[in-house]
């Protein structure tokens, strides 16, 4: 069964990117453009993965995450945060967040695309 | 009269009871012989012969209480006399002598009594010198502390540890004061005065204080080496203000006080947030479009064979954020070139002082005549003047020694946010290669020179530094390109400038009681004082007449503070009369954007909180005060004191009590006079004179001094 990926980022450059690397790794894919959209669109979607970004207006990446862990139906859910606040501070928000991956923009596509595949792996 | 001219009284009388009792026996003798007391006081036997011996004897005794009279008089009295004189030259007046009289031995006590307060009063004399000496000493190491404490670049304050002041400078001043503020009812709640024996605790917050204190007492307890403690806190104007407590201890090692000094760190804080704030726009802003240049690259590297709208979008996305990345850049290299700087001190200076310690460093070190060509005028650099001074004049050095350069101009020329300062010589060719060492090169000779190289300067101050050569006119310049600034305007406390030592401290305050006992009670000498003036529109505040200006000084343990004003025109809102005009010379156009008395008057309230208002008729100012209490949600409930009565008071039998008159009496200067400030300042220097002459009188107590002036015929006068 294809694997669904709902990619959250304001800007649109980095998600033209990210869309066609996930459809070309075989994933359904939906876009959100802020985080609001996100909480909205990850009940509808139900994706199996989220590739979020933190500096978002209105509801930031955290809160998104944090939002996503709370809502019982989506534990299987998993989150990727992809973001350039790469201080230790953030990436450790992050991650106790419920974040099960943090990758700091800019990234290698090769390496994001497994990093993907990774997380969906696990169990 | 007193005990021994009783008991002589008492000896004389026994002893002319005595002689009567004779005189009675032998008039009993006789009547008992057979002679009866008539016959005996009326026969001529009592004349006659047989009485004779009665008759010689009375004499005798007479003669013998004579003497004794004498001899009382010449030694016992004369003893006690000197006694009394010996008290007087010992406890009160040693010049007093005695007048060395009567027979030889007393006259010889008198003489050695002499000889021996000479010898006192020479001793005593010794003393007071040395005393004076001492004292002298004393005032001049507390003038030198001033001195140096009124310099210093950070603010200081003592306080004793009830948080009274005991010693500030103007720097703590400036960044403690609040001023009048422009707003309608700007209440008094947030204002504070700096000054000796006011509470710090009403310009510093007190959670702060006393968590330091607490902090330092642990210190103390644990015996660490260095019992400080640091807090930031708002000062006035918002400003940033770092303090540091360091306690002042006495022998047993207790807190007596604390020394608190205060360093602006708005600046600087705003500084570090600005570059904060830049380095992760930088690092964050960067990273996003690294980012979507990196995933657009290698997602073509990584299908190449995608079709060629999809490549075009790629293409357009990376040619899209390297724009975004070069705008980035170069707005930071723009905006923020100073607050990237490395923390180098930089100071604002008039760029014409700049270059006026440029000029005098040449001319004086290195005897080169040198012109100003041209100097921008109010513009302010920011920059470490020392370092630009020195290394400009290493160079110059060069030029000097090298190649024998006589004549220089400088030339200073803003350039958008940067000026240019040009250092130029005539007829002299230096080749590229000694004019790069100069700039690149430290150059100390015979302890001469600087240790950094002028480029090294200019990049700390974020600036170049080039050569230029036009060999056409043979003219060479080096232009140094140095960062402009505004200065911050900051409020200037004012200042009364006087000839007398400063008076930013009082440490006799250490030991006053932190307790408020009841004023009326208190010596005068021992009070606090606001001694205030006002100018007015005119004379008749029940017809409104309006307060122009209003100004006051403090005295505090009987000194007048005249660095401790409040000076303050006020636009009155309505025509000045020309009578009052004339008076104090303040006219409309100087009261235009003055604040209105709704902001004056509770400032000058909150002013002279806790203290005792005198003023020279202060039945006149304290009418034009009181008139707008009520208006102003506000209450004047000092004591108040009245030269003028009091003067009238000292001086009961003089007409003239006007302020003049009394200034002349009481040998006080008279300046300034009818500017409302100069009126307090002359009234103040009359209230000290005033409070030794009451003191005199036995009038020591507010109390006494209120009474004493509500007798006098001008307590009458009412406004």
């Amino acid at each position: 069964m294809t694997k669904k990926v709902l990619i959250v980022d304001d800007e649109a450059n980095i998600v033209i990117s990210l869309e066609f690397l996930m459809q070309q790794a075989g994933y359904q894919v939906e876009i959100a453009r802020n985080g609001e959209d996100a909480l909205t669109v990850v009940n509808e979607f139900k994706p199996d993965l989220v590739l979020l970004d933190v500096m978002m207006p209105k509801v930031n990446g955290f809160d998104v995450c944090q939002k996503i862990r709370d809502n019982a139906e989506l534990e299987d859910t998993k989150i990727i945060m992809l973001t350039a606040k790469g201080r230790d501070v953030e990436v450790a928000k992050g991650m106790a967040l419920g974040a099960n991956s943090y990758v700091i923009k800019p990234f290698s596509t090769k390496q994001l695309v497994l990093e993907v595949q990774r997380v969906l792996e696990e169990s | 009269m007193n005990r021994s001219q009783f008991s002589y009284l008492l000896g004389l009388s026994g002893f002319f009871i005595f002689l009567t009792g004779i005189a009675s026996g032998l008039a009993f003798f006789m009547w008992t012989t057979g002679n009866s007391p008539d016959q005996v006081l009326n026969s001529e036997a009592i004349s006659g012969p047989k009485l004779w011996p009665f008759g010689i004897l009375l004499l005798l005794l007479l003669f013998v209480a004579y003497l004794l009279h004498r001899a009382f008089k010449a030694y016992f009295f004369t003893v006690k006399s000197l006694a009394e004189e010996m008290t007087l030259i010992l406890s009160a007046n040693p010049t007093h002598r005695v007048k060395p009289e009567g027979p030889a031995e007393v006259k010889q006590l008198g003489q050695t009594i002499n000889a021996f307060a000479d010898r006192f009063q020479s001793l005593l004399a010794d003393d007071e010198a040395k005393i004076l000496k001492a004292k002298a000493q004393l005032e001049e190491e507390r003038n030198r502390l001033a001195a140096l404490v009124s310099e210093l670049g950070e603010g200081v304050v003592v306080c004793n540890l009830e948080g009274q002041i005991l010693l500030y400078n103007r720097r703590a001043k400036q960044l403690l004061s609040r001023k009048v503020e422009k707003q309608v009812n700007g209440n008094g709640s947030s204002s504070g005065f700096v000054g000796l024996g006011r509470s710090i605790f009403g310009l510093v917050d007190y959670d702060s204080i006393t968590h330091a204190l607490e902090d330092i007492g642990y210190h103390l307890e644990k015996e660490t080496s260095r019992p400080v403690s640091n807090f930031v806190t708002n000062a006035s104007n918002d400003q940033l203000v770092r303090a540091r407590m360091v306690p002042v201890l006495d022998q047993q090692k207790e807190i007596t006080g604390f020394v608190l000094t205060l360093e602006d760190i708005t600046q600087q804080l705003e500084a570090s947030t600005r570059r904060d704030i830049l380095l992760q726009s930088l690092t964050e802003g960067t990273r996003a479009s690294l980012a979507n240049i990196r995933a657009a690259i290698e997602t073509i590297e990584e299908y190449p064979e995608m079709d060629a709208e999809r490549l075009g979008t790629f293409r357009k996305i990376i040619r899209e954020e390297s724009e975004m990345l070069s705008e980035k850049l170069n707005e930071t290299i723009t905006d923020h070139t100073a607050d990237l700087r490395s923390n180098w001190q930089l100071d604002p200076i008039l760029g014409s002082n700049l270059i006026w310690a440029i000029r005098r460093r040449f001319e004086e070190k290195l005897n080169i005549t040198t012109h100003v060509e041209y100097e921008e005028e109010d513009l302010w650099l920011n920059v470490d003047s020392f370092a630009v001074v020195q290394a400009l004049t290493s160079v110059m050095r060069q030029l000097r020694i090298d190649y024998d350069v006589t004549e220089a101009s400088l030339r200073l020329k803003k350039t958008g946010r940067i000026a240019a300062l040009d250092m130029i010589w005539n007829n002299v060719i230096v080749d590229p290669d000694t004019l790069w060492a100069w700039q690149n090169e430290a150059s100390i000779s015979d302890g001469e020179g600087f240790p950094l190289p002028l480029k090294e300067v200019a990049e700390r101050h974020g600036g170049e530094i080039w050569c230029q050569t036009d060999k056409e006119i043979g003219q060479s310049y080096m232009r140094l390109l140095l960062p402009t600034t505004q200065p911050k305007p900051t409020w200037q406390v004012p200042v009364v400038q006087t000839n007398s030592r400063p008076e930013y401290y009082d440490f006799d305050l250490f030991h006053q009681a932190g307790q408020k006992p009841e004023l009326d009670e208190q010596p005068l000498s021992d009070l606090t004082y606001t001694v205030f003036d006002t100018e007015t529109t005119g004379l008749n505040p029940a017809q409104g007449d309006e307060i122009i200006s209003i100004s006051a000084v403090r005295i505090v343990n009987n000194r007048l503070l005249r660095q401790e004003v409040f000076d303050q025109l006020i636009d009155p809102k309505r025509p000045i009369s020309r009578a009052s005009i004339d008076i104090h010379g303040i006219k409309p156009d100087m009261l235009k954007g003055q604040p209105h008395i709704e902001q004056v008057l509770p400032q000058f309230c909150k002013f002279s909180e806790d203290t005792v208002l005198v003023a020279h008729n202060a039945a006149f100012d304290m009418r034009m005060l009181q008139i707008k209490e009520a208006d102003l949600g506000i209450k004047f409930i000092n004591p108040v004191l009245d030269t003028l009565l009091l003067a009238a008071v000292v001086h009961p039998n003089q007409q003239d009590q006007s302020i003049e008159a009394i200034a002349q009496r009481l040998g006080v200067n008279v300046f300034g006079r009818h500017t409302s400030l100069g009126d307090a300042i002359v009234t103040g220097e009359i209230f000290l004179k005033l409070i030794s002459l009451l003191a005199e009188q036995g009038i020591t107590t507010l109390m006494q001094a209120r009474e004493a002036a509500e007798k006098t015929y001008y307590a009458r006068i009412s406004y």
